[in-house]
């Protein structure tokens, strides 16, 4: 079974803090991480991969640096990265990105299953899973909390709802996204730290992959952003003073219309 | 690779570096009095071009795909795919079909609901009365719930067929997975988490703006040479349509060849989750708990509370890592993004992943033993204080004002 799961390389947002004079992102010394929704899909490639043996490619499309993020997923115990890196893929938004990773996806050829987090935490669309998944016309399953069976040519996984879960069978090869239920991420081995160190990560340029110039990028891009601005910081409010009790009085004094307009 | 899409021209620029400060991802710099983009980091994004006075940045496409693009002005309408379950139209739908409304009336065009499922053809009148001019109903027994591919398919045919100029939908689970294929599919820019939408005056483009890095930021993005314009909002975000019993309206029924309805997936089971209190995505209040609830016996505070005040439960991901409570009431980063009207932060001291997920709520109130609690820098409403003595005496004068 080959297994490959799309990961981002996202500026940990742990690390971010607002400049309260500009009221814009400090970038300088932003850590790049895997999107953590990764790391569910990661771990959940290696849970089946110990299951019924095979291979886990990381693959990823990103600048240069994003080779880390491969690196930092073979330390968990992925076999094998992929970067697909090229300026010609700048100012790509879901579908272009859908697009250049499903025709890497092509070259890779041979996969049984693709994994994908449900979204990334620096844009938060959720639309390149099902986007790949529709490029290579596959079946998907979105928002999985369970994989419940697998064989060699089907799946059974839990999709979690608003209004609860369903169980849902697909035939492989099939794409998967997964939510931060469906497992625990272990955490890197000194045995795969030392196999990142040495590991070599495969780089596709658009021509390796034969991307459509048309599609790839800023060209490929249906979606423009036009403005970017920095919306008007949350002020803080009012504190309450007092003995508990009054600061309770105050408050539902202060809060009783909005509460009754809500509907309580 | 040919040129690059983005270039200085020199003769215009002063060096006055207000793009360097506009760069969300610090590529520009002035060195000479020029300013320079390192193309490594630049991601096209944009946001110096507006804010360069001297229109000295140049950013274009190095080619063109609109050749096969359409005769925009083929595409009529406002579209709101009005999802259900089991036969019943969710809110998201009204809240969509609200806003919707007021694209259609700023273009001059009338408003559609699309409406697929099995035995649902009555529901279009419910529709009607919140809005629409028209629903396209899609009526056929295999489509008696969600499944990602016919559900696709029936709106993909309806898309090339009426060739709508935008078309809304939720950012719910069945939205995503939905919206997500038919952009794709029928080849058009599709938007996600919107938070405002307004027609462009002089392009009459809808403009769609949404936070991006955890609401830090906010872009507004067009699809200026795609029909149709595709969005997705969340719960919430926008105000639901008023019922209005008189209104009129066209009920359409569609039929879309079964081969096309066919589902490679296969749905085995489906097991509702009922939660003993509502939603959070579309609870109008939550009431949260966090580290600062010391015990998941204490969380029982908190439902007492949110009963009273017919309010949803949430947490923040310190209070689920541990166990304390399931992982759909996580709000934050990796968790649920909630707009509620009134948020009450119980113990939980507002880390920004948490504070990403709830700052567009109206009304916050924070608890927190700890004075400087970051939670307190957003919260309309602060109390330092023991959340496990306030938050009971919060449920007991909530009951007596609201005589429950």
């Amino acid at each position: 079974m080959h297994f490959v799961v799309c990961v981002k390389q996202v500026p940990d947002t742990t690390d971010v803090r607002i400049n309260p004079e500009t009221n814009t992102l400090i970038r300088e010394g932003v850590a790049s991480i895997i999107n953590p929704f990764d790391m569910y899909a990661i771990e959940e490639a290696l849970r089946l991969k110990a299951k019924l043996g095979g291979k886990v490619t990381a693959l990823s499309m990103g600048p240069p640096q994003a080779e880390t993020a491969l690196r930092e997923a073979i330390s968990m115990g992925v076999d094998e990265g992929i970067l697909v890196s090229d300026r010609a893929f700048a100012g790509s938004d879901t579908w272009a990105t859908s697009y250049t990773l499903a025709l890497a996806l092509k070259k890779v050829g041979d996969f049984n299953l693709i994994i994908c987090g449900k979204q990334a935490s620096d844009g938060d669309t959720a639309q390149v899973g099902p986007g790949i998944a529709t490029h290579l016309d596959l079946p998907q399953i979105t928002y999985v909390r369970k994989v419940e069976e697998i064989t060699e040519d089907r799946i059974v996984a839990e999709r979690l709802l608003e209004n609860g879960y369903e169980v849902i069978e697909s035939p492989l090869p099939c794409l998967l996204t997964v939510v931060k239920e469906i497992n625990e991420p272990r955490l890197p081995s000194l045995k795969g730290k030392m196999a990142a160190k040495k590991a070599q990560i495969i780089k596709w340029t658009a021509n390796d992959i034969q991307g459509n110039q048309q599609k790839l990028g800023l060209n490929g891009s249906p979606t423009k952003v036009v403005k970017i601005f920095t919306p008007e910081p949350r002020k803080g409010g009012k504190m309450l003073t007092g003995e508990p009790h009054e600061m309770v009085a105050e408050l539902v004094n202060e809060l009783k219309e909005a509460v009754i307009g809500a509907g309580a | 690779m040919g040129k690059d899409p983005i270039t200085i021209i020199i003769d215009k620029c002063t060096g006055c570096s207000l793009c360097v400060k506009a760069c969300p991802f610090a590529a520009i710099t002035v060195t000479d009095r020029l300013a320079v983009i390192d193309l490594d980091k630049c991601t096209l994004c944009g946001a110096c071009v507006e804010e360069c006075k001297f229109d000295a940045i140049l950013l274009e496409k190095t080619t063109d795909r609109s050749d096969k693009a359409c005769d925009l002005s083929e595409y009529k309408n406002v579209w709101v795919f009005a999802e259900q379950t089991a036969g019943k139209i969710e809110s998201i739908t009204y809240e969509l079909l609200g806003e919707g409304r007021k694209l259609a009336d700023d273009l001059g065009m009338k408003l559609c609901a699309v409406l697929i499922g099995s035995g649902i053809t009555g529901q279009s009148s419910d529709l009607i009365s919140r809005g629409a001019d028209k629903v396209y109903v899609v009526d056929q027994p295999s489509l008696a719930y969600f499944q990602d591919e016919p559900y696709s398919a029936a709106l993909i045919e309806l898309v090339k067929k009426h060739k709508p100029n935008i078309l809304l939908c939720g950012a719910t689970t069945v939205g995503r997975s939905l919206v997500s294929r038919v952009a794709v599919s029928i080849d058009t820019g599709l938007t996600a988490d919107c938070t405002g939408l307004a027609i462009d005056p002089e392009t009459r483009n809808l403009l769609q703006t949404r936070p991006a890095f955890g609401g830090n930021i906010m872009a507004t993005i067009i699809t200026p040479d795609k029909r149709p314009q595709m969005a997705t909002v969340r719960h919430k975000v926008m105000k639901e349509a008023e019922i209005c019993s008189g209104r009129t309206g066209d009920s359409i029924v569609e039929k879309i060849a079964s081969e096309l309805l066919k589902s490679r997936t296969k749905r085995l089971n489906f097991v509702e989750e009922r939660e003993t209190t509502v939603n959070i995505a579309e609870a109008n209040i939550i009431v949260s708990g966090g580290r600062g609830m010391l015990d998941p016996a204490n969380f029982s505070i908190l439902r007492d509370f949110a009963e009273v005040l017919g309010a949803g439960v949430g947490a923040s991901r310190a209070a689920v890592d541990a166990g304390w409570i399931p992982y759909s009431h996580q709000v934050g980063q990796t968790g649920k993004t909630v707009c509620p009207k009134i948020y009450f932060a119980c113990g939980i001291s507002g880390q920004i992943q948490h504070l990403a997920g709830m700052s567009s709520a109206e009304i916050i109130i924070a608890i927190n033993k700890s004075a400087d609690a970051p939670i307190f820098n957003v919260a309309t409403y602060g109390i330092v204080g023991d959340v496990l003595k306030i938050v009971p005496l919060l449920t007991e004068r909530f009951s007596k004002v609201l005589g429950k």
